[in-house]
C-alpha cells in the first residue's frame, strides 16, 4: 500500500500533496516538513529509499523519492510493495505529466494542481496502484479532460476574459515569472 | 430564474479561479496569510451563491488551499452541493476535495451514500470513475456496508476501465466492513482470470493485500497463482505474486519446494532487476520456512547470495541497498553464507548514504563471533564518534548493544570490556536511548555475577561524575544510567571500595534536578549504602565517624522529602525517621548496624519477562467463576465492580505498621536473627568491608573541589574499552602459547608427528575461553511454565477483522445488504450448495490421495530421514482432525436462501480448491504443471456435486436427506460386506491405497470407502460421470470426460481441450505393466501426444498396477468443432505379469465425447444472464419430459452435475441455468416443471450443438 504522495520543491514548498490515510491538515504539514528535511540533505547520488520517518508509518514503511530538477516526488509506502516498481512508477507518472503538460515543467504543477490530481487518480487510487501503462493513462485523462470541454470547462471563456483584463489592471504583476531551470527534465531511464 | 442564472455568469466573470488564486499567492509573498483570509472569505461568499459553477471553482480554490495547510472542513457541505452536480466538470471538482478533507468522522459523509449510489450506476463510465477513486479515500464503514453491494455488481461491469476500479476500492470495503469479505471474495477471486491485464492487475494487488496480513486463508489460492505465475508476463502482477508467495511459504514448506524451480528460472532469465530482486526475496523466504538441512539447497541459496553481492557491488547505490536489505533475511538462517562476504559488509560501513550504512549496520549483528566482536564494536565505536546525525548515531548505539547481547552474550569474553563500552556510550550526547544503556547494565550487573565487583566500581565512578552527565538538562536520556548507577551501588555496596564517598555522590543537592524516578531510585540506594557504611564504621573502634554518616543522612534527606514526587517525598521521608530513630540508638552506643543491614537482605534473581504470564493456572482453579454469589440484577451495576477491584490492590503493597512495643520488638530481633543465621544469602559483616573502611577513613575528610564543565572530560577514573581490547588481545596469546605449551608437552610423550599444524593457523571459536569464568545466570521461568509463543499480536490491527475463514461456505446469514423494497424470494440454487458443502466431503478423500502418494514414495526413496516423516504423519493427524470437524459440520444440513443470486456469488470452484490445495502440492513436478491443476480443480468440481446435495436438506422436505444419508451409509457398508466376503485379501490392500477419485461420502467417518470402481445406481445422492469404458478379465476401464481445460491465455480457437480422466483397475491376480493408451484421431478430435512422437504412436500409461488396484490416468485432446458428439476408437495394451510367465495383452474401447462434455458450469448472474438473452444473437430450442418423478431441486441438481450447468435463479418450480463451452458458446436453459412434466426452453449461438445438449439430456433423464 501508498500511505502518501507528496511532491514539493527544492525549499519544501507543497506542489501536491496526496495522502490515503488521514491526517489532520496540521500534521500534514508537519510530516512534509519532516520529509522535506530528511530527503533534501541527501546527495544526488545516494540511494532513493530513505527510512526513519517518525510521522508517517513507523518500521513497516519507507520513503521512496525520485528527484527531478526542482521537485522532489516522494511515495511513502509499506513492505508490500516493490522498492523498484514504486521508483518506476514515479517514474511512469513524472512521464506522464510530461505527456499531458507537454514539457512539464514546476509551473504546471502550480497552476494546474487539480489536473495534476486528476493524472494520479488514474495511476493510483486509494493507495493501490491503479494503472502502470502510461498510454492507457494518458488515454484515460484525455478522454476526461475532452468529456470536460464538451461541458464548457470549469472557467469558460468569459471569464478567462476577464482574467486577463484583471491582470491588465494589475500593474506590479510580473509579465514572465523567471524561475530559472524548472524544466524537469525527464531522464531517459532503462525500462523497468 | 433565468435572470439569477444570468447574474449568477456575470457575477462569476469577476470571480478568481485556481490560477489567480496561485498568482495572487505568489504575488503576496510579504503577506500571504493575510492575504489568503481575504480570499477565504471570499470564497465563503462564493459558497453563498447559488450557481453550481461558482461553487465548484470556490471548492477548487479550497483544494489548493487544503494543500497549503488550510482546515478547510468548514466547507464540508458545499463539497457535498458540488459532488451532487449532474456535471462531470463540477462533480470531478466536488469528488477532488472530499478525497482531500474528508474522513471519518467528517459528519456529512453520511449525506452522500445516496448520491455516490446514483454515481456508481449512473450511464457514464466516467462518473462512476470519478465517484470510486472519491469513495476509496474516504470510505467510512456505514458508506461500505451501504455501498458493498453495488460495488460488487461494478465488479462485472463491461467497462474494464470500471472493472479495476470496482476491484481495487473493494480493498478498502473490506476493511471498513469485513462482514462483506465472504460474500464478495468468489467473484474477486474470478477476476484474477480476467480477460483485461488491468483487471487482472488489480484483483492480484487485492488479494496480495488481504493475504499479506492472514496469508493461511489464501493458501487455497495457491494453485491458481501459481499458474498466474508461469502464465503472467506483466513485471507488477508477477511481483505481487511472487511477494505473496513470499507470505505463504512459511506456512506451507511443500509450497516452497514447488516454487524454487520456477523461481530459479525467473532469477536466471530476467532481466528486469526489480523481479530479479523480489524473486531472490522470495527464494530465501522459501529457504528459510524449508528450514536448513536440506543439502540439495544450497545451490539455492549460493545464487541468492551470489546475485545479491552483485546487487551489492553494483554502482546503483538503490540495488546496493537492496542487495544488503536481502542479505539481512538470509542471515536469520543461513548466517554461514552471508558471513563469507564480511569484508564486502564492512565496506559499506564505510558508505557515504546512510540508508546503506543502516542496512549493513543490520547484517554486522551475523557476523559477530567471539573473535571478532570487539575488533568490530571498536569499528562502532568509531563511527559513534564521527557520526553527526543523532537517528544515525542512535541507531549505532543500539546495534552495539544489540550485537554484544545477542543470544544471552554469547559472544562476549570479557565483561569488563563491555561494561566500559557501556560507560563510553553514556558520554554521548543527546541520545534518546539512556534507558537501553541502563537495562544493560543492570542487566549485565545483575547476571554476571563474577563482573559485580568490576561494574560497581565503575557505576561508582559514574555516579561520582554524576555532573558530566546532567550538566546540561538538555541533554535528557542519557541520565537515565543514573539510575542503574544508583542501584547496582545500592544493592551491591558490599563491593564498594569507598561507600562513603559514594553515599555522598548520591546525596548531592543537584541530585535534585533529576527526574523523579531517578531521585527515588537515589533515596532507597542511599539508604541501602547507610546500612553498609555503618556496618564498615561500627566494626571499627572509633564511634564518630558512625554517627557522622548518620549526620549526613540527616542533613541531606530533607531536600528529598520536598521533592513533588511523590514516590521521592515518601521514600525520603520514610528513611528520614527511620535515620533519625538510628541516631538516637546510636547515641545510646547501641549497634544497629546489623539490624539496619537486615533491612536489605536477601538476593534478587532475574526473571524472564514472560515469566508472570507462563505461571500454569493450576488444576480445579477457575478464575472465570463466582468466589461470591453474583450480585443480585437489581442491584446498581455500577457500583459492584467498583468494589471489587479497590478491595485488593492499595492494601497488599503497603502493610500498615501497627505500634509495637519494645518487648516484641525484642523478640522479632531474636527470630530474625535466627533467620538470618540461616539464610545463606543474608550477607554477614565480612572482615573484608573493615578494612576498606580503614584505607579510605583518611581520605575522606578531605574536601573534594568538584569542577562544574560542560565539557565532557576523559575521567581518568574511567576505563578505556580499548585497553581491555589490547588486554584481551594479550590474554588470548598467552592462553594459546600455553595450551601449544601443553599440546607441545603431550606431542613430545606420543612422539613428534606432523609438525604444526594447528598453531600458526588463525585461532578457532573454541580456543577462546571468556576471561574470567563468567556465570550468566539464566531468567527464572515458573515451574511447569506453559510454553507458548502467541503472546505477541497486536490487538489493535486493523486487518485482524479481515482474518476470515474464506474457504468456509457462506452461510445464509452471510450477504451483503442489498438496497431493496420488496423481500425477495428465498430461493435454493443446488449448485451453490452442492459446492459450498462439498468442500468437506471432499477433504478426506484428498488426503487419502495424499497419503497414498506419500506412501509411494516412501517406497521410492526408503532412506528419507525417519523424523521428517514423522513430522508429515502429525501434520496429517492435525489435518485429518481438521477435515474431520469440517465434515461434521458438512453433514448438518447447511441451506442456503439466497435473497438474489447477484448478491453472493456460486463459489463456484473455491471449496474444490482447498481440498485439492494438498493434491497439487504433493504432487509431483510435472511439465504440465499449471494445466493440470486447474484440471483436478476442476474434477474435484464436478465431482462434489452429488454429494452436496446428499448434505443438503431444502427447507421444505427436511426428512429425505437424511433418509437418503443414511440409505448410503446402508448401501455402501453393504457393498463393503459382500466384497469383504468376495475378496478379502484386496481390500486389504485397497484399504491402504485408496483411489482419490472415489465417489462417496465417507459418512462413516472411519468406514471404508469404496473404489470408483462401483456402479453407482445409488439413490439420488451419489451421481458419477464415470462410466465404464471397456473391460475383460484382467482390467476395466472408467471413464470420465468432464473436465475442459482452455488455454490459459484465452486462446479458443487453438486452445480447446478436454481432459479425459481414465480409471484403469487390475481386476486379475498378475502385475499388470508396460500400458499404453493409444487413439485413433479423427480430423476433429486428437489426442495431444508429447512432441516429438508420431501422430499413431500410444502414450505409455505413467503407473503399473498391483493386483486389485486402479488408479488414474488422464488424457488430453484437441478438438476443432465441438458441436457434435465424437466416438473415438482406441485401443490399450499393457502385459500381465506372473511369477512365471508374462503376456502381452489389448483392450479395445470406444471413446465418447458428448457434447455436454464440452460444457464448463460457469456461474452467472442474474443480471447479465437477462442481458445475455435480451441480446437476441441466441437461438432457441425447447424439449419436454414426461413423467419425471423426483423433485425438482434434484432435477436441477442432475442437470448441474451430468450436463455441467450452473443454476442462476430459481424461483418456485422455474430455474434457469447457465453453462458455457470451451469456445465461448453460451447455453442458457429455462426449467419448469408441473405435474411431473419438465419442459426446458433452451438458448444458444449455436443451434446444432443446443440439438445435441437437449438431445443428451433428454436421455440422461430417460435412463432413470
Amino acid at each position: 500500500m501508498i500511505k502518501a504522495i507528496l511532491i514539493f520543491n527544492n525549499h519544501g514548498k507543497p506542489r501536491l500533496i496526496r495522502f490515503y490515510q488521514y491526517f489532520a491538515e496540521d500534521m500534514q504539514q508537519q510530516i512534509i516538513r519532516e520529509t522535506f528535511h530528511l530527503v533534501s540533505k541527501r546527495d544526488d547520488n545516494v540511494c532513493n529509499f530513505l527510512e526513519g520517518g517518525s510521522l508517517i508509518g513507523g518500521s513497516d514503511y519507507k520513503l521512496i523519492y525520485r528527484h527531478y530538477a526542482t521537485l522532489y516526488f516522494v511515495f511513502c509506502v509499506d513492505s508490500s510493495e516493490s522498492e523498484l516498481g514504486i521508483l518506476d512508477l514515479i517514474q511512469v507518472f513524472v512521464e506522464t505529466l510530461d505527456k499531458c503538460f507537454e514539457n512539464v515543467c514546476e509551473l504546471d504543477l502550480i497552476f494546474h494542481m487539480d489536473k495534476v490530481h486528476y493524472i494520479l487518480q488514474e495511476v493510483v487510487m486509494g493507495g493501490m496502484v491503479l494503472e502502470t501503462n502510461m498510454n492507457e493513462i494518458v488515454a484515460q485523462v484525455e478522454l476526461q479532460n475532452r468529456m470536460e470541454k464538451s461541458e464548457g470547462g470549469l472557467s469558460g471563456a468569459p471569464a478567462r476574459a476577464v482574467s486577463a483584463v484583471k491582470n491588465m489592471n494589475l500593474p506590479e504583476m510580473p509579465r514572465n515569472i523567471n524561475i530559472g531551470d524548472i524544466n524537469i527534465k525527464v531522464p531517459s531511464l532503462s525500462p523497468f | 430564474m433565468a435572470l439569477k442564472i444570468v447574474k449568477g455568469s456575470i457575477d462569476r466573470m469577476f470571480d478568481k479561479n485556481l490560477q489567480d488564486l496561485v498568482r495572487g499567492i505568489r504575488n503576496h509573498k510579504e503577506d500571504e496569510a493575510k492575504y489568503i483570509s481575504t480570499c477565504i472569505d471570499e470564497i465563503k461568499q462564493e459558497l453563498k451563491q447559488d450557481n453550481i459553477a461558482v461553487k465548484a471553482n470556490a471548492v477548487c480554490k479550497l483544494t489548493y488551499l487544503q494543500m497549503l495547510g488550510y482546515d478547510v472542513s468548514w466547507a464540508a457541505f458545499n463539497i457535498v452541493e458540488v459532488m451532487s452536480s449532474s456535471k462531470f466538470t463540477y462533480k470531478r471538482i466536488g469528488y477532488l476535495a472530499a478525497s482531500q478533507c474528508f474522513h471519518e468522522s467528517t459528519d456529512v459523509i453520511m449525506l452522500t451514500t445516496n448520491q455516490i449510489r446514483k454515481d456508481l450506476s449512473s450511464p457514464n463510465q466516467y462518473d462512476t470513475g470519478v465517484a470510486l477513486t472519491g469513495l476509496s479515500c474516504f470510505v467510512t464503514p456505514d458508506l461500505a456496508r451501504d455501498l458493498a453491494n453495488d460495488i460488487m455488481t461494478l465488479m462485472s461491469h463491461t467497462k474494464p476501465y470500471i472493472r479495476k476500479k470496482a476491484v481495487l476500492i473493494m480493498y478498502k470495503v473490506f476493511l471498513k466492513y469485513p462482514e462483506s469479505l465472504r460474500p464478495a471474495f468468489p467473484r474477486l477471486k474470478e477476476k484474477l482470470e480476467d480477460p483485461d491485464p488491468g483487471v487482472q492487475s488489480a484483483a492480484v494487488n487485492v488479494i496480495c493485500e488481504l493475504a499479506r496480513r492472514n496469508p493461511k486463508n489464501y493458501l487455497s489460492l495457491a494453485p491458481l497463482f501459481f499458474k498466474l505465475m508461469t502464465s503472467s508476463t506483466n513485471n507488477w502482477v508477477l511481483i505481487k505474486i511472487i511477494k505473496l508467495f513470499g507470505a505463504l511459504t512459511p506456512l506451507e514448506p511443500r509450497l516452497g519446494k514447488k516454487l524454487i524451480e520456477p523461481l530459479t528460472n525467473l532469477i536466471h532469465s530476467t532481466s528486469a532487476m526489480s523481479l530479479l530482486y523480489e524473486c531472490v526475496n522470495t527464494v530465501i523466504a522459501v529457504l528459510i520456512s524449508l528450514s536448513s538441512g536440506m543439502p540439495n539447497h544450497s545451490a539455492s541459496i549460493q545464487l541468492c547470495v551470489q546475485k545479491l553481492r552483485i546487487l551489492i557491488e553494483d554502482s546503483d547505490q538503490n540495488l546496493k541497498y537492496l542487495g544488503l536489505l536481502a542479505m539481512s533475511k538470509i542471515l536469520k538462517t543461513h548466517p554461514k553464507s552471508v558471513q563469507s562476504h564480511k569484508d564486502l559488509i564492512l565496506q559499506c560501513l564505510d558508505d557515504k548514504d546512510e540508508s546503506i550504512r543502516l542496512r549493513a549496520l543490520d547484517l554486522l549483528y551475523g557476523m559477530v563471533s567471539k573473535k571478532n566482536l570487539m575488533e568490530i564494536v571498536k569499528k562502532l565505536m568509531l563511527h559513534v564518534d564521527k557520526a553527526e546525525g543523532t537517528t544515525y548515531r542512535d541507531e549505532l548505539l543500539t546495534k552495539i548493544i544489540d550485537i554484544c547481547s545477542q543470544s544471552n552474550y554469547q559472544y562476549i569474553t570479557n565483561f569488563e570490556w563491555y561494561i566500559s563500552i557501556l560507560v563510553e556510550l553514556t558520554r554521548l550526547e543527546g541520545t534518546r536511548h539512556g534507558h537501553l544503556i541502563a537495562s544493560q547494565m543492570l542487566d549485565v550487573a545483575i547476571r554476571v555475577k563474577a563482573i559485580r565487583i568490576f561494574a560497581v566500581a565503575q557505576m561508582a565512578t559514574l555516579l561520582d561524575n554524576a555532573h558530566l552527565l546532567t550538566g546540561n538538562m538538555q541533554r535528557n536520556g542519557i541520565c537515565e544510567v543514573l539510575y542503574a548507577a544508583a542501584w547496582i551501588c545500592g544493592e551491591f555496596s558490599e563491593h564498594l571500595e569507598n561507600p562513603m564517598q559514594t553515599l555522598e555522590a548520591m546525596l548531592r543537592p543537584k541530585v535534585a534536578t533529576l527526574p523523579g524516578h531517578i531521585q527515588a531510585v537515589y533515596v532507597q540506594n542511599a539508604a541501602k549504602l547507610f546500612a553498609t557504611v555503618l556496618k564498615s564504621q561500627e566494626g571499627n573502634t572509633e564511634g564518630t565517624p558512625a554517627q557522622e554518616t548518620s549526620q549526613l543522612m540527616v542533613e541531606r534527606l530533607p531536600l528529598f522529602v520536598q521533592s513533588a514526587n511523590l514516590e521521592v517525598q515518601e521514600r525520603a521521608s520514610c528513611i528520614l525517621q527511620l535515620v533519625k530513630y538510628i541516631q538516637k540508638l546510636q547515641q545510646k552506643d547501641v549497634e544497629v548496624a546489623e539490624e539496619v543491614s537486615a533491612l536489605f537482605a536477601g538476593e534478587l534473581n532475574p526473571v524472564a519477562p514472560k515469566a508472570q504470564k507462563k505461571v500454569p493456572v493450576p488444576e480445579g482453579l477457575d478464575l472465570d467463576a463466582w468466589i461470591n454469589e453474583p450480585p443480585s440484577e437489581s442491584e446498581s451495576e455500577d457500583e459492584q465492580p467498583k468494589a471489587i477491584f479497590t478491595r485488593e490492590e492499595p492494601k497488599h503493597s503497603r502493610p500498615r505498621h501497627t505500634e509495637v512495643d519494645e518487648k516484641e520488638l525484642a523478640k522479632r530481633r531474636e527470630v530474625r536473627k535466627q533467620e538470618q543465621a540461616n539464610n545463606p544469602f543474608y550477607i554477614k559483616a565480612s572482615p573484608s568491608s573493615q578494612k576498606v573502611y580503614q584505607e579510605t577513613h583518611g581520605v575522606e575528610h578531605i574536601p573534594v573541589v568538584q569542577i562544574d564543565l560542560s565539557v565532557p572530560l576523559k575521567v581518568p577514573g574511567l576505563p578505556m574499552s580499548d585497553q581491555y581490547v589490547k588486554l584481551e588481545e594479550e590474554r588470548r596469546q598467552k592462553d594459546r602459547a600455553d595450551k601449544k605449551k601443553k599440546k607441545k608437552e603431550k606431542r613430545k610423550d606420543k612422539r613428534t608427528g606432523r609438525g604444526k599444524r594447528h598453531d600458526s593457523g588463525p585461532e578457532s571459536e573454541e580456543d577462546i575461553t571468556p576471561a574470567h569464568m563468567v556465570d550468566i545466570v539464566t531468567e527464572e521461568m515458573p515451574e511447569n511454565a506453559l510454553p507458548s509463543d502467541d503472546d505477541d499480536k497486536d490487538p489493535n490491527d486493523p486487518h485482524k477483522a479481515l482474518d476470515i475463514d474464506l474457504d468456509k461456505p457462506l452461510a445464509d446469514s452471510e450477504k451483503l445488504p442489498v438496497r431493496s423494497h420488496r423481500a425477495a424470494e428465498a430461493l435454493k440454487s443446488p449448485g451453490e450448495d452442492g459446492d459450498a458443502v462439498s468442500a468437506a466431503t471432499l477433504e478426506p478423500r484428498k488426503k487419502r490421495s495424499k497419503e497414498k502418494r506419500e506412501e509411494k514414495k516412501k517406497d521410492k526413496d526408503g532412506d528419507r530421514k525417519k523424523s521428517k516423516e514423522e513430522k508429515k504423519k502429525k501434520k496429517h493427524k492435525h489435518e485429518e482432525k481438521e477435515e474431520n470437524l469440517l465434515s461434521g459440520q458438512a453433514d448438518e444440513p447447511v441451506v442456503q436462501s439466497e435473497e438474489s443470486s447477484q448478491v453472493a456469488a456460486p463459489p463456484t470452484s473455491t471449496s474444490a480448491e482447498v481440498s485439492d490445495l494438498d493434491f497439487w502440492l504433493s504432487n509431483a513436478p510435472v511439465p504440465s504443471n499449471t494445466q493440470e491443476a486447474a484440471t483436478v480443480a476442476a474434477a474435484a468440481e464436478a465431482a462434489s456435486v452429488p454429494e452436496a446435495v446428499s448434505g443438503t436438506a431444502p427447507d421444505s422436505e427436511p426428512e429425505e436427506p437424511k433418509d437418503a444419508e443414511m440409505e448410503e451409509t446402508k448401501s455402501s457398508k453393504h457393498k463393503k460386506k459382500k466384497q469383504k466376503k468376495e475378496k478379502e485379501e484386496k481390500e486389504k490392500k485397497k484399504k491402504k491405497k485408496h483411489h482419490h477419485h472415489h465417489r462417496h461420502s465417507d459418512a462413516g467417518g472411519e468406514e471404508s470407502v469404496q473404489n470408483g470402481t462401483v456402479e453407482e445406481e445409488e439413490p439420488l445422492p451419489s451421481m458419477s460421470n464415470y462410466c465404464l469404458l471397456a473391460e475383460n478379465s484382467y482390467i476395466k476401464m472408467m471413464t470420465e470426460d468432464a473436465d475442459q481445460v482452455y488455454d490459459i491465455q484465452g486462446n479458443l480457437q487453438d486452445g480447446s481441450q478436454v481432459v479425459v480422466s481414465v480409471i484403469f483397475e487390475n481386476k486379475c491376480d498378475s502385475f499388470l505393466k508396460s500400458m499404453e493408451f493409444n487413439v485413433l484421431d479423427s480430423l476433429n478430435s486428437k489426442l495431444q501426444r508429447p512432441e516429438g512422437s508420431g501422430p499413431h504412436d500410444g502414450l505409455t500409461v505413467p503407473f503399473q498396477l498391483p493386483p486389485g488396484v486402479s488408479n488414474e490416468a488422464r488424457f488430453v485432446f484437441t478438438m476443432q468443432s465441438i458441436v457434435m458428439p465424437q466416438k473415438l476408437k482406441g485401443t490399450l495394451t499393457f502385459i500381465v505379469k506372473n511369477d512365471d510367465s508374462s503376456t502381452h495383452e489389448k483392450l479395445d474401447f470406444k471413446l465418447h465425447f458428448t457434447c455436454t462434455s464440452y460444457l464448463i458450469s460457469t456461474p452467472c448472474y442474474s443480471d447479465a444472464f437477462a442481458k445475455l438473452l435480451e441480446s437476441g444473437d441466441l437461438k432457441s430450442s425447447s424439449i419436454k419430459l414426461e413423467a419425471v418423478l423426483m423433485p425438482f431441486h434434484h432435477l436441477l441438481a442432475r442437470i448441474c452435475f451430468h450436463h455441467h450447468f450452473s443454476v442462476v435463479e430459481r424461483i418456485d418450480s422455474c430455474a434457469s441455468m447457465y453453462s458455457r463451452t470451451i469456445q465461448g458458446h453460451h447455453v442458457c436453459l429455462l426449467v419448469k416443471t408441473a405435474d411431473q412434466t419438465v419442459s426446458i426452453d433452451a438458448k444458444c449461438d449455436e443451434p446444432t450443438l443446443l440439438g445435441n445438449v437437449l438431445d443428451e439430456i433428454k436421455q440422461t433423464f430417460s435412463q432413470c
